[in-house]
């Protein structure tokens, strides 16, 4: 699995760092982005798909 | 606030909604689960005539659609506001006011006061004020969650932000006080004096900083540039009364309604108690819950909107607290579940002009609970009946006394 954020969608609400900060971090805006590759251990899918199902603008893309 | 009592009372809200009704004061969320089974977009004469949509999917729609509403103003007043109201695309308070493209410059420029790294650096502060507040009534059995603790967070919180010393605190208070009446005083008019002596002192907070720099938002506004020119003098004033109107009432309201839904549901307080990590995710679902503002937008030009013949200068209530209790959109929207996991909720807005304080805002909520939960693990509502709510556009607890037991 893989996750980025859409910023054109992303309006810096904060949910994807806030429930999965080892997965999202935010820029000097405080709009989120995936760290790193975005790449996600098997561990953290649950929760990369909450912080998508959280996002009010969908702006968080998973990858499979 | 301000109460036209020789408005009628209203017979059908379908066709006559008025936001500032008794009825729906107390308790709207019957009144919107009606309108959404009848009618997804209400329709009112009164306020010059305006359009209420009930449902998520509705909501979503109009605060994405840049196009076809505009923010010039986003309170409702007496009347179509005609010439009154500012041009866009800037407005008296950038950015909440303005409109593409000048909008992404004034947000632009605040965001990174706002964003989550800032903020948190205000948390010790915060936390250590609510424990002030809290030492003050601790020897008391009667505590009031709004006016002794809920109202004062977000004041100071401002007061901070904006480097204001600590001898105008009384001061400040007063301002507050006045700005957030004014801002529901339909007479512009009125208005203008009754926020004369805000700007005044505004004015000279502004001229202070620019011969006193600090570490401060009203510092840092005089200092950026767009483009390589500094911000106009009424650009960096309207974003300081933006500051002041939009931090203060909405979270003050957010942190008195979740004190409310917890001295009101016992098996949630506990909850909270046994497992404090749970704050953030309920905090989530007090904003969806018990979502304190909503927003207005004007209709730009004649147009249908689903059937319905919006005209230029009809009233939108952007109900974000209606949105959040579709059953389209949440599963058992009317239940408050403290642990809901998925909470797509618009507490804060959509699109453009999400909320730019909702960092700052659940900050202040997430310290407030820590600290009260902590202090008085165990309290409940006195009378339910004694509570009272903020009528308007921000929905609170004003009264909300609550018996604490040890």
């Amino acid at each position: 699995m893989k996750v980025s954020i859409d910023p054109e969608r992303c309006q810096g609400h904060g949910r994807c760092f806030s429930i999965a900060p080892g997965l999202f971090d935010s820029d000097d805006y405080g709009n989120g982005f995936a760290i790193g590759d975005g790449v996600v251990a098997a561990a953290d899918e649950e929760l990369a798909r909450l912080a998508q199902a959280n996002c009010p603008e969908h702006a968080v893309l998973i990858e499979e | 606030m301000t109460t036209d009592i020789t408005k009628p009372p209203v017979e059908d809200f379908a066709t006559d909604w008025d936001h500032t009704d008794p009825t729906w004061v107390k308790n709207p969320y019957p009144i919107w689960d009606e309108l959404r089974e009848r009618c997804p977009v209400a329709h009112t004469d009164r306020y010059g005539g305006g359009w209420f949509p009930v449902t998520h999917e509705l909501v979503s729609e109009i605060a994405n659609d840049t196009d076809h509403y505009t923010s010039r103003t986003v309170v409702i007043g007496n009347g179509r506001p005609g010439d009154d109201a500012p041009p866009a695309p800037i407005g008296v308070v950038p950015p909440i006011s303005s409109d593409p493209p000048f909008h992404a410059i004034a947000r632009r420029i605040i965001l990174p006061a706002l964003a989550p790294r800032p903020v948190n650096a205000l948390e010790p502060r915060i936390r250590q004020l609510c424990n002030d507040l809290l030492d003050k009534v601790e020897q008391q059995e009667i505590v009031n969650g709004s006016s002794d603790y809920a109202q004062f967070i977000p004041a100071n919180v401002i007061e901070a932000l904006l480097g204001l010393p600590e001898e105008d605190e009384d001061l400040f208070r007063h301002f507050i006080h006045v700005a957030l009446e004014g801002v529901d005083e339909p007479d512009p008019e009125k208005r203008m004096e009754m926020f004369a002596p805000i700007e005044e002192y505004l004015t000279k907070v502004i001229e202070d900083r620019m011969v006193n720099p600090g570490d401060d938002l009203v510092t840092y506004l005089l200092n950026v540039e767009v483009e390589g020119h500094k911000l106009a003098p009424e650009h960096i004033f309207g974003t300081v009364v933006l500051v002041l109107i939009a931090g203060i009432d909405t979270t003050w309201s957010a942190i008195g309604a979740s004190l409310y839904h917890l001295a009101s549901h016992p098996e949630d307080r506990q909850r909270l108690v046994d497992d404090p990590d749970l704050i953030p995710t309920a905090i989530e679902e007090f904003l969806r819950f018990y979502a304190p503002v909503s927003m207005a937008r004007l209709v730009k030009e004649d147009f249908d909107f689903h059937g319905c013949p919006m005209k230029k200068d009809d009233w939108i209530l952007l109900g974000f607290p209606a949105a959040n209790r579709d059953p389209e959109a949440f599963e058992d929207a009317d239940k408050f579940i403290i642990d809901r996991e998925v909470n797509r909720h618009l507490a804060f807005g959509l699109g453009i002009h999400r909320c730019a304080g909702s960092n700052l805002a659940r900050l202040e909520m997430r310290v407030a609970l820590e600290e009260f939960l902590r202090r008085f693990p165990n309290f409940e509502l006195v009378d339910d009946a004694q509570v009272t709510w903020s009528q308007g556009q921000v929905r609170g607890p004003r009264n909300l006394p609550l018996r604490i037991i040890k």
